[in-house]
C-alpha cells in the first residue's frame, strides 16, 4: 500500500511540468512580491498564468528561469529542483521575456544559431533548427538583417523562435503578443496550439484575456503575491454568474426598455446594454424585446467571459483586503 | 557534458570575435593608428635624439611596451564593453537563463577579449616593422606573456562591467587608472633612469611587470625578474577569477 502511495506520488511529481512550493520572495525595498505561492503545471498543459501588473507573474516567471533569486520556497521544473539541479532545470526551459532581450545588433540568423549553442546544439544543427523555426515563423527572410531593423511584431516572433530552438519541454511566454496587431497575433496563437499540441508545455501570461480563453485549458490567477484561484478554464468560466451583452437595435429609442428580470441600460438612442444572469436564457430575453417592438440587429459581449470573472475575482481581494486596513477618521 | 561545454564555449567565444570583427572600423583601426603616431613622435621624431636604452635603439626599446599597451587596452575594453552591453541590453539574459555554467560564462568572455587583444597586438607588430627590425628573443616567454595579460586584464574588464551601472561607468577605469598605470609601467622608460623613491613606487604598479616580461621576450632585456612577473600576473589572474566567478554566482549586477 505505502508502496503504491510512494509510486503515485512520484509519478504525479514527475508528471509535473512545473511544482512550485511555498515560494515566496522579498525585494530589498521589503515589497512582498510572492507570499508563499503554490502552483502545478502539468505536463503537455497550456496554462494561463494571470493577474494585474505588479500581482507577481513576472516575478514567479523570474525565479523559474532563475533570472529572480527567490527568498525561499521549491521549485522544480520537469522533475529538477532549480537550487540542486539548476543546469539540467535550466536545459527543459524556453523563455519569451516580456521585453526584447536580444542583441539588437546581432543578425536574426546568428541570434538563434547562438541561443542553441548554449544548450550544446553543433552550429551544423544548430543551423538547421533556426532555419525551420525561422521558417515556420515566417521570418526566413529577413535572417540576415540585424535584429534592430525588425517590427515589434516581427521581433515579436523572433523571441518565440529563440525559445523553441532548443525544444524546450516547457515554454514560458511572459506577454508574447503585447503591441502586436491581431492578424499576427492569431498566426502566433496558432503556432502556439501546434507546439502544445506536438507536446510542449505552454505557460502563458497575458494582459488579452481572450488570448488565456482561447488558447489555455487550465488557469491561475495570481494578485498581490498570492494564487486567488487555480482550476481548469471550464470550470473558472462556469463560476460566471452573469454576462453584460450590447445589443445594436434598429430603432431610436430614448429611455431603457422595461424587461423584467433583466436589467437594462440605454449606451446610446441605437444601443442597448443588458445583463443576463445564468439562470435567464436569450430566447426569453429576444420574445421579450419583439413584444416591446424592439429589434436587434446585431449583438456582442461587453467584455470576454474570462475578463468579467478576473475583474471579479481581484476586485473581490481588492476588497477583502481593504476590509483589514485600518480605519481613519 | 565535455562536448557540451566545448559547445558553449565555442559559442560565446565565435560571439564574441564575431562582435569586434564586425565593428572593426571602431575594434581594430583607432589602436593601430594610435600606435603608430606613436612610433612616428616618439620613437622616429624624438627617439632618434635620445639614443639608446639598455642597449638598444629608442624605437627596438619601446615596441614591447607600445604592443603591450595595446593588448592591454584592447583586451579590457573589449569585455567590459561587450559585457556591459549585454547587461544594457538585457541579452546578457540569454546565457543567465540556459545552462552554461557561470565559469563557462566567464571563459568565454575572457578568451573573447584576449582575442581582440591579440589581433591588435599582432596588428601593432605587424605595423611596428615599418619603423624599425623587429625580432624575438625567446618567442615561449613573448607568447605566453601576451596571453596572460590580455586574460588578467580581460578578467578586470568583466569585473568592471559587472558593477558598471551607466556607460560612464565602463570609462572611468581605463581612463583614470589603466592609462596612468601604462603609461608609468616602463613603456617608454627603464625603470633605472628614475631616481630611488619613485623607482621604489614603480615596483608597484603591476602593469611594469607585464611591460618588462614582454620585453624580455622580445628583446632579452628586463628591468624586472621574469620569474617575478610571470608570479605577479598569474597571483592577479587567480584573484581577479575567484572575485569575477564569485560575482557571476551571486547575480551582483545582473540578477534581482
Amino acid at each position: 500500500m505505502l508502496h503504491f502511495y510512494v509510486f503515485s506520488l512520484a509519478r504525479d511529481f514527475m508528471n509535473r511540468a512545473l511544482y512550485i512550493r511555498d515560494l515566496w520572495k522579498v525585494y530589498r525595498d521589503g515589497v512582498e512580491a510572492l507570499r508563499g505561492i503554490d502552483l502545478d503545471v502539468m505536463e503537455g498543459d497550456f496554462f494561463a498564468l494571470l493577474g494585474a501588473n505588479g500581482a507577481g507573474k513576472s516575478t514567479t516567471i523570474g525565479i523559474v528561469s532563475t533570472l529572480v533569486n527567490k527568498t525561499s520556497g521549491k521549485v522544480y521544473v520537469c522533475g529538477k529542483d532549480i537550487d540542486t539541479q539548476k543546469n539540467e532545470a535550466k536545459r527543459c526551459i524556453g523563455l519569451v521575456p516580456q521585453e526584447f532581450n536580444f542583441n539588437q545588433f546581432e543578425p536574426v540568423e546568428e541570434i538563434l544559431i547562438n541561443q542553441a549553442g548554449y544548450y550544446g546544439i553543433e552550429r551544423r544543427e544548430a543551423r538547421r533548427r533556426a532555419q525551420r523555426y525561422l521558417e515556420e515563423l515566417d521570418l526566413w527572410e529577413k535572417r540576415r538583417q540585424m535584429a534592430r531593423s525588425l517590427s515589434g511584431g516581427q521581433k515579436r516572433r523572433l523571441m518565440i523562435a529563440r525559445a523553441l530552438v532548443h525544444e524546450p519541454r516547457l515554454l514560458i511566454l511572459d506577454e508574447p503578443t503585447a503591441g502586436v496587431d491581431i492578424e499576427i497575433r492569431r498566426s502566433m496563437w496558432d503556432f502556439l496550439r501546434e507546439a502544445n499540441a506536438l507536446g510542449t508545455t505552454i505557460i502563458l501570461t497575458t494582459h488579452y484575456l481572450e488570448e488565456a480563453e482561447n488558447l489555455c485549458r487550465n488557469i491561475a490567477i495570481i494578485d498581490h503575491g498570492e494564487i486567488i484561484e487555480n482550476t481548469s478554464m471550464k470550470r473558472l468560466l462556469a463560476k460566471l454568474d452573469r454576462e453584460t451583452l450590447i445589443l445594436d437595435i434598429e430603432e431610436t429609442l430614448d429611455h431603457p426598455p422595461s424587461i423584467d428580470g433583466y436589467a437594462t441600460r440605454l449606451i446610446d438612442p441605437g444601443t442597448i446594454e443588458i445583463d443576463i444572469s445564468r439562470d435567464r436564457d436569450l430566447n426569453t430575453l429576444f420574445c421579450h424585446l419583439n413584444d416591446l417592438g424592439i429589434h436587434v440587429a446585431s449583438m456582442r459581449n461587453k467584455s470576454n467571459r474570462l475578463e468579467e470573472l478576473f475583474l471579479s475575482l481581484v476586485g473581490e481581494e481588492a476588497r477583502q483586503s481593504n476590509k483589514n486596513l485600518p480605519v481613519g477618521n | 557534458m565535455l562536448k557540451y561545454y566545448y559547445v558553449a564555449l565555442k559559442t560565446i567565444v565565435i560571439k564574441e570575435v564575431l562582435r569586434f570583427s564586425r565593428i572593426w572600423v571602431q575594434t581594430i583601426v583607432p589602436p593601430v593608428i594610435t600606435t603608430s603616431l606613436y612610433f612616428i613622435i616618439f620613437g622616429h621624431l624624438i627617439g632618434s635624439r635620445i639614443g639608446k636604452m639598455d642597449g638598444y635603439s629608442y624605437m627596438e626599446f619601446i615596441v614591447p611596451g607600445l604592443v603591450m599597451m595595446a593588448v592591454i587596452t584592447n583586451s579590457y575594453s573589449n569585455v567590459v564593453s561587450s559585457f556591459f552591453g549585454a547587461k544594457f541590453g538585457r541579452h546578457v539574459e540569454e546565457l543567465i537563463v540556459s545552462p552554461v555554467p557561470n565559469w563557462l560564462i566567464l571563459l568565454g568572455y575572457v578568451l573573447g577579449g584576449m582575442a581582440r587583444g591579440l589581433a591588435v597586438g599582432i596588428a601593432v607588430s605587424a605595423v611596428s616593422l615599418l619603423f624599425t627590425h623587429l625580432w624575438v628573443e625567446n618567442i615561449a616567454v613573448t607568447v605566453t606573456i601576451a596571453l596572460l595579460t590580455a586574460a588578467l586584464f580581460s578578467l578586470a574588464g568583466f569585473i568592471n562591467a559587472i558593477f558598471a551601472n551607466s556607460f560612464d561607468d565602463i570609462s572611468i577605469v581605463p581612463t583614470f587608472v589603466l592609462t596612468p598605470l601604462t603609461y608609468l609601467g616602463g613603456v617608454f622608460y627603464s625603470i633605472n633612469l628614475l631616481p630611488g623613491f619613485w623607482k621604489e613606487l614603480s615596483l608597484a604598479n603591476p602593469i611594469l611587470y607585464m611591460v618588462n616580461a614582454f620585453r624580455k621576450g622580445m628583446l632579452g632585456t628586463s628591468d624586472i625578474p621574469l620569474g617575478v612577473s610571470y608570479a605577479i600576473i598569474l597571483g592577479f589572474i587567480f584573484i581577479l577569477f575567484t572575485v569575477a566567478l564569485n560575482l557571476l554566482n551571486r547575480g551582483v549586477g545582473i540578477r534581482s
